[in-house]
């Protein structure tokens, strides 16, 4: 269970031109308040500055003009207590998947034996048993993520920073994964920012929704989820659900529309 | 044939072994039938026979090893400290911005080129022979290393940031392990090209090794024995190359090699 309350407040990132290009201003200023143990899902079109905004809340990169606050600690840098998981496959190729999930825990100084404890149960609640001395080229997309996952989790962060995780895995892979990770927040309830473009995802997994404008991102509207967790997929074809998803699509047509005119 | 499907080992082997064996008939169809003067170009037969009696009678073994000395000596210490300053040069931008210019330069300057200035410094012993393979490897080494270092992936380095990685944890756990296999590969190289300098080197100024030999034998015009120390240097590098390469699979199994 978290206890840190994530603030962003009126954070902007223009990203200078290359050249004599103009600049490009990727995210319009932006606030907003994630509570302790909250489950946020960001939606928005490809390009309206999701991974750039989730990348300054991880301190990987810098706004322009703003600040984002965990418990009026201003970030500054990136540091394990916000763990992430990238849009693209980012484990080690020279550690094996047990040794990916222990990374942090090295770098921490814990003893081995402590560790392995850890990991394995990691190891377990992601469903990777069987594949631990694995190397990630060994291992299909949903796997690599799942390790990602575990890599992430195992460190123990006070957020979880999700960038379109299962972006890139197919329909099926995609939703055994969202109900494992819903599983595992409905468990540790942990505060989790989670990006996707898919509404669905969104709405099966957060308990609020923030959907953003197409470039230059800023929050257009922030939607309740109010189903009851614990959630499984049959809730996909309840009416509340189907209602949601409606209320989304209204929300997101328009800017995805933008989006596609602008690019 | 179709482009980049892999070829099984069997395949593999006769091929390659078959090239051999073309060049090597190759060879003595053009002395055997007299088309080239042996004074030009002994035949393989004469040719073993001359490494014959170079190995038992003139103790050719000893060139051998002295030359190899000079090669893995020289190399390993360019290597020693090429290989460390090339990762810092990667890992950290102002210390690339610093040596880069110069060794860039340096580069360019051709070992043997140094030769006469170093018999000058160093006399014609040891130290002279070690110190053209150390000019001819040194800053190739640490160019190559610095630009593999360089290009670590960027997104891994970010991941172990989230991670809780500080520099030291960067630099030790993401950009040598990542750097590694490149490296070696690297080293590989280099160390073929450490063949040629220590080669030259022994032609000028050596009472001994494999290119001194190459050199005596020439005053006595017996091709046999020159082409021998040709054909020996070419064994040794195929030899090493293959330790290389074994070696590699060995440190680096999670590489698909
Ligand atoms: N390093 C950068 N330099 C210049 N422009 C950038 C940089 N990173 C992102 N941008 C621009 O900022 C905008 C937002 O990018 P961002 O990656 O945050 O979008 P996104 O919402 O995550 O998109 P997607 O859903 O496709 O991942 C894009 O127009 C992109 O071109
Ligand atoms: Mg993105």
């Amino acid at each position: 269970m978290s206890n840190k309350t994530l603030r962003i407040a009126g954070v902007t990132r223009t990203f200078p031109g290359q050249g004599r290009a103009a600049p490009t201003l990727a995210l319009q200023p932006t606030n907003l308040t994630v509570e302790p143990g909250e489950f946020v899902a960001i939606l928005g079109p490809s390009g309206c500055g999701k991974s750039t905004l989730l990348r300054i809340v991880a301190g990987l990169d810098r706004p322009t003009a703003g600040q984002v606050t965990l418990d009026d600690a201003p970030v500054v840098a990136p540091g394990p207590d916000r763990g992430m998981v990238f849009q693209s496959y980012t484990l080690f190729p020279w550690l094996t998947v047990a040794q990916n999930i222990r990374f942090g825990l090295a770098e921490r100084g814990m003893p081995e034996a402590q560790q392995q404890t850890v990991a394995e149960k990691f190891i377990a609640r992601t469903g990777l048993r069987g594949f631990e001395n694995h190397w990630p080229r060994q291992l299909s997309g949903g796997m690599q993520q799942r390790t990602a996952l575990a890599r992430a989790l195992a460190n123990d962060p006070e957020i979880l920073l999700l960038d379109e995780p299962f972006g890139a895995l197919d329909h099926q892979t995609r939703e055994l994964m969202q109900e494992l990770l819903l599983e595992i927040w409905e468990a540790d309830r942990k505060t989790v920012l989670f990006v996707t473009h898919d509404i669905d995802e969104a709405i099966f997994l957060a308990n609020r929704v923030v959907v953003m404008s197409a470039r230059p991102g800023r929050i257009k509207a922030e939607v309740p989820v109010p189903l009851p967790y614990p959630r499984d997929w049959t809730m996909k074809t309840a009416p509340d659900f189907a209602a949601l998803k409606a209320r989304l699509m209204a929300e997101i047509r328009d800017e995805v529309r933008k989006a596609a005119t602008v690019a | 044939m179709k482009p980049l499907v892999p070829v099984s080992t069997g395949a593999r082997v006769i091929l390659g072994v078959g090239f051999f064996v073309l060049f090597v008939a190759g060879w003595g169809a053009v002395t055997w039938s007299g088309w080239v003067p042996p004074l030009f170009l002994a035949s393989p037969g004469r040719t073993l026979l001359a490494g014959w009696s170079l190995l038992t009678e003139f103790g050719f073994a000893g060139d051998i090893g002295i030359t190899i000395f000079r090669v893995v000596g020289g190399f390993l210490i360019a290597a020693a400290i090429g290989v460390p300053l090339g990762l810092m040069m990667g890992a950290f931008k102002p210390v690339e911005a610093f040596f880069e210019p110069f060794i860039s330069f340096a580069r360019y300057l051709p070992a043997s080129a140094f030769i006469p200035l170093l018999i000058l410094w160093a006399g014609v012993g040891e130290a002279q022979k070690l110190s053209v393979i150390f000019i001819g490897s040194f800053f190739q080494i640490v160019i190559m290393v610095a630009v593999i270092a360089g290009a670590t992936r960027i997104d891994l380095v970010e991941a172990a940031y989230t991670l809780g990685a500080r520099s030291r944890g960067i630099v030790r756990r993401v950009i040598i392990p990542s750097a590694a296999p490149q490296v070696m590969e690297t080293l590989r190289l280099v160390l073929g090209w450490a063949w040629t300098y220590v080669i030259v080197a022994e032609l000028i100024g050596a009472t001994s090794g494999i290119g001194h030999m190459i050199m005596d034998s020439q005053r006595l015009l017996d091709t046999g024995q020159m082409i021998f120390g040709i054909v020996v240097i070419g064994v040794i590098g195929l030899v090493t190359d293959f330790l290389f390469k074994a070696l590699n699979r060995k440190l680096f199994p999670w590489a698909a090699i």
